[in-house]
Order: C-alpha cells, then structure tokens, then sequence
C-alpha cells in the first residue's frame, strides 16, 4: 500500500462518525437518489446513483468499524481499497458531483448522502486522487489568497473603479464597521457591478461597512477539494480580519460555496464559535426590504425565472429571502415546478466548475439540459439568480446550446432598479 | 428425523437459538452502529418550522414532491408490500396467540380470509418489485447477492405461511414446519443485511433532519 494510499484510508476512517454508520446500514438499494441526481436523469448512466458514489467510504466502514467486516477482512475475505479504485472513483466524486444536495432529501431512509460525499473527499485529497483544476485552484487560494490567483492590487483597482463608478467611497480596513464584506473572485473578475451595487444599497441604507485587504476572498477551495487543514487556513484569515477589525457581521456574497464555507463549515473547521454573524448579502436585502429601505424606483417587465442555487438555500438555509426580492424588482416572475430547495443544479459546483477536461465539460454540458429544459418550459428568455459559480456555468451553458437567455445577478438587479 | 420431530425442533431450540441470535445481533448491530457518536456541530443556529429530526422522521414516509411520478413502483409497491407484512405478521391471530404464549401480550387479531387476502397481494407486490429491481437501470447496478437474497429470505416467510394455511403442496404439518424455520432464517439475517433499516432508519432520517436543521432547512 503506497504512503498517500494509506493516509486516504486513515483520512476516511477518522471521518466516519455514527450517522455515516446509520447511513450505510440504512440503504436498501432501492436507486431512488439516482432520479434526484442530475448526472443520471440526463445520461441515464447508472454509475451516477449517488449512493454508489461512496462505494470505497462504505467499504472502509464496513472493514473496519462491524465486527463481521472485521472477520472477513481478517480471513481475506474482503475486497480493499485500492489507489486505482480511488482513480477510478475520482470521476465519480467530483466531476459528476456538484455537492448540491438533492439526493439528501430524496432518500426514503434518510440517507443526508451529500454529507458523505463531503467526508469521502477527505479520503481522496489525501490520497491525491483529486482533479488537476481543484487542486490547483486550492494551491492558488493558499499560496496567493483566491482560487483565481487574484492578489489585493487587482482588487484594489476594482474598487476605484467601484468608487469612480457611483461616487461613492468603498472602506477598506475600517475599524469598527457593522459588516466586513466579502467577495468571491469570480465576482471581482468577471462580476464587478455586484460591489458597485453593493455599495449604492449600503449607502442607501446608511449601514457602515468595510473591504479587509487580507481577507476579500470569500470562497474556500479547501472544502471543495475536501481537504479540512486546507480549509481551516483559509477560513481563519476571515476570522482572523474580523475580530481584528472588529466588526459585528461578515457579509457573504451570493456565491454558493463561499456561503457554505463561511456560515456553516466555519466554526466546525477552526472549533469554535464565531465572535460575530454570517450573513448572507441575501438575508441583509430582504432585511432592507422589509424595513422598507429597498424601495425601487421601477421594475423589470421581462418574465423571468429564479435558479436557486444549491448551496445558498437548499443546504445554506437561505429558502424565505429570494421570491421576495424577486417580486420586489420583477413585474413577471414565473415560479417554476421544481423551485426553492428543490431547485435542480448549475451542473457545476462543488468545485466541478474547476475540472476542465474534455471529458468534465462534455459531461457538464450534457446535464445542462436540465437548466435548458426549466427555462424552455417557463417560456422565459430572462433567469435571475445568485451565485456567481452558478452563472458562468449556466453561461457556458447559454453558450454551448446557441440559446438565448437572458442571466442576471440578483444583487446587480435590485441596485439598477433602486431608488434614487 | 420425521415431519413431527422437524415440527417439535423449529419450535422449540430452533426458535431458542433465532430469537437469541436476532437479539444479540440487533443489541450488538445498535451499539457497534451509534456508540460511533458525531462531533457537535458549533455553527449558530438558525430555526425554522418544521425542521428537526423528528419532522424528517415523519416526512420521509411521504414521496417527496415529483417523485412518486418518476418512480411509482418503488412507492407503491414498497408501501403495499411493508404494510402487507405489517397486518399479516400482526393481525393473524395464530400470530398474535405465539406472542400471548411467549410474552403475556394479546390484542385483537384479524378475519382470516381478510389476512389470507393481503398475504396475496403483498407476495404480488414484492414479485412487483423485484421485477423493477431488475428492470430499473440504477436498480440493477446497485443489486448484489444480499438484494435478491433478502428479498427471498423475506419472501419464503410470507409463501409458506400462507401455503401452510391454504394446505398447498405439502402436509400440513411440513409446511407449517417450513414456515417457521423461514422465519428462524430471517430472523437471524435481519441484523446482519440491509433488512437491518427496519431499525435503523429512525436514526438516519433523525441525523439528517437534525443537521439540516442546525441550518434552518426542512428536509
């Protein structure tokens, strides 16, 4: 058995805790989280069921926490977990897994099924059966401070242009602030009205806020590449910004991930509670909205359709604030069947987005036709949704589908159409 | 070993020996499973309606939306052949006298023709699903040994019951006899296989409605 291979099942054996147990006993095969899964409902290639996905983790659970896994281990009864499985699987557990959580709801017995997805990822870092896009986007966030390789000159270049663009002024390293804002790279780069927006809404507001120049990045590469050591040091620059600057709520940006890495895996990765509150950029509009300060000044005619993404309500809570602001902007807006946390994924989270071989996009592009087909159903040519992972793989998907759809930012939306 | 002597064994140290070792395994199965423990989760809370582990205890006995369109067999057939096992285990009153006679315990049982009726439609339901098992893709994938062997184990208890009292094929006394050994079978694999869910499924839909429910969502 190699070193890496050895510390994978090491890995995989110290994250196996009393519900992955009940899990794995629980299942009764019955393939019913294949029809929640994207990747089966438009390949119909069985080796997507979700549950198989974690075939080595509930090998490892079955060799060596139940006495009759143990026997057979011993007698050389057992099949064991090989690096070339792991290879094999690596498909399985990233490309062809956004972590969007459907399955886990799905479940008759139960089965929370993403929660093992995220704990087999352990296994696999370690071992280095990771994709080459992940780990290098992981590499970049810890060496250089974002996955996009983005250093705080560049940032700090956006946010003139920010400042120049609505006359406003954009604090950084502001002491005392009520929010320390964050931002995803994706937003910084290919997003920047999101922080022009933001800025209008809280000057409107008349709520204090501030940039921190050694933690802007929000998302966490280490939680997608299911490395928790990883995650911890870029989660601890957060942490660390923010009693450093004092401030008494750190703002999420829309992006799925980040959210997820923040509010919820946060305290659990660095063990122990935050001295100050997450909050999505979400929850503080529909605050704003329902204290009456997002007035806006008209409204979008275009009917269009909401993509909520996994991360930000089905698994990060967020299920109340979204119809609200939608229908606070939108003349139009046509819920669909499968909306809220039921919504159906970009294809591309969980750090899927990142892999970008052949055989990963074609793959992507395949599942997209489930997007393609919500929009084509709600007869709409405008979606609007919150994440900025969730746009530019449902604009790769517009791109790849010649189709002609319309993909707006909910944040950018509410401050083009605000009051004056 | 004739019919009489067969009969006398599966009653008396058969039994002994199942019943001890369905006993023994699910109070082993039990701790080996959740002495595991979890790590507590130190996120801030957030509360919502609805959402805690036993509302997902409850909720997962319904088909979440969309669902029973795209797999109908799965809930129909599955929810026809727990409740048939359900009503003729514990609604037969030869049944019920055995657990008078073991425990001191009686309740009313059913009409017999009522229970011989639902035998039949819950043998048509598990050979309805074991044809979808095989028709279905991801089913298919998913089946190894243990799926077609406890789909027997718990088909064979349900057959020769129901043979037994219909006097099919064998004497009486014979089948009676085989059914009771099929029951010792399924008794003392139940622990040890996927039929172990029975018991299990409460805490898994708990744990995942609780830690869902750390983060506000009802699942």
């Amino acid at each position: 058995m190699s070193v890496s291979l050895e510390k994978g099942i090491h890995a995989l054996k110290e994250v196996i805790d009393a519900p992955i147990a009940s899990y794995f006993e629980s299942c009764v095969h019955c393939g019913l989280c294949a029809e929640a899964c994207l990747f089966y409902t438009e390949t119909g290639d069985p080796k997507y069921t979700p549950i198989h996905k974690l075939e080595p983790l509930r090998r490892v659970y079955e060799q060596e926490y139940t006495l009759l896994g143990r026997l057979k281990k011993m007698v050389g009864l057992s099949k064991p977990v090989t690096d070339a499985e792991l290879d094999q699987w690596q498909e399985l557990v990233y490309d062809s897994c956004t972590m969007c959580g459907r399955c886990s709801l799905i479940c008759p017995v139960g089965n929370d099924i993403v929660y093992m997805v995220r704990k087999l990822r352990e296994g696999m870092a370690v071992s280095g059966h990771v994709p080459d896009g992940i780990r290098s986007a992981t590499k970049r966030t810890v060496e250089l401070g974002g996955p996009m390789g983005l250093k705080w000159p560049a940032v700090a270049n956006v946010l003139r242009k920010a400042e120049e663009a609505t006359g406003l002024k954009i604090p950084v390293d502001q002491p005392g602030a009520e929010y320390l804002v964050l931002l995803s790279s994706m937003e910084i780069v290919n997003y920047p009205e999101y922080i022009e927006a933001l800025a209008k809404i809280f000057h409107k507001a008349g709520i204090s806020f501030t940039l921190a120049s050694d933690a802007f990045e929000a998302t966490n590469a280490g939680i997608q590449i299911g490395n928790s050591d990883l995650a911890k040091v870029i989660v601890s620059r957060i942490v660390d910004a923010a009693e450093k600057l004092k401030v008494k709520k750190v703002l999420s940006p829309e992006c799925g991930h980040a959210y997820m890495a923040i509010r919820w895996e946060g305290p659990n990765l660095i063990g122990r509670p935050f001295g100050f509150e997450v909050v999505h950029v979400l929850e503080l509009l529909d605050e704003l909205r329902q204290k009456g300060v997002l007035k806006m000044k008209d409204k979008l005619k275009d009917p269009l359709i909401l993509h909520d993404p996994c991360q930000i309500v089905r698994r990060g809570g967020v299920l109340q604030a979204p119809e609200p602001l939608i229908q606070q902007v939108a003349e139009n807006y046509i819920p669909i069947v499968d909306k809220q946390k039921w919504n159906w994924c970009c294809g591309g989270g969980g750090g899927a987005s990142a892999i970008h071989t052949e055989e990963a996009e074609a793959l992507r592009a395949k599942v997209f036709q489930i997007k393609k087909r919500q929009i084509e159903e709600a007869g709409v040519s405008t979606m609007v949704t919150f994440c900025a992972n969730c746009r530019i793989v449902m604009e790769e998907g517009f791109d790849h589908y010649e189709m002609n759809t319309k993909l707006l930012g909910m944040t950018e939306l509410l401050a083009e159409h605000l009051e004056n | 070993m004739n019919e009489l002597q067969f009969l006398t064994w599966v009653r008396g140290p058969g039994l002994d020996i199942a019943v001890g070792i369905f006993v023994l395994g699910v109070v082993w199965r039990l701790f080996e499973i959740y002495s595991l423990g979890r790590k507590k989760d130190l996120s801030t809370p957030r509360h919502a309606a609805g959402a805690s582990g036993l509302h997902t205890v409850f909720r997962r006995s319904l088909p979440p939306p969309g669902m029973l369109k795209r797999s109908p067999v799965s809930y129909i057939g599955g929810y026809i052949f727990h409740i048939g096992l359900a009503i003729v285990v514990f609604g037969f009153a030869p049944h019920i006298l055995l657990v008078t006679n073991l425990t001191g315990l009686s309740w009313p049982g059913l009409p017999s023709q009522f229970v011989d009726l639902v035998a039949v439609v819950t043998m048509a339901a598990m050979v309805v699903v074991l044809v979808d098992r095989i028709n279905k893709p991801a089913k298919r994938f998913l089946s190894t040994f243990e799926d077609w062997f406890t789909w027997a184990v718990t088909f064979l208890p349900v057959l020769t019951g129901w043979m037994a009292v219909q006097h099919l094929l064998l004497p009486y006394t014979t089948m009676l006899a085989l059914h009771i050994l099929s029951v010792e079978i399924l008794l003392v694999v139940l622990p040890f296989t996927k039929l172990f869910h029975a018991f299990t499924l409460f805490g898994s839909r708990w744990y995942n409605g609780r830690a869902n429910a750390q983060r506000g969502v009802p699942v």
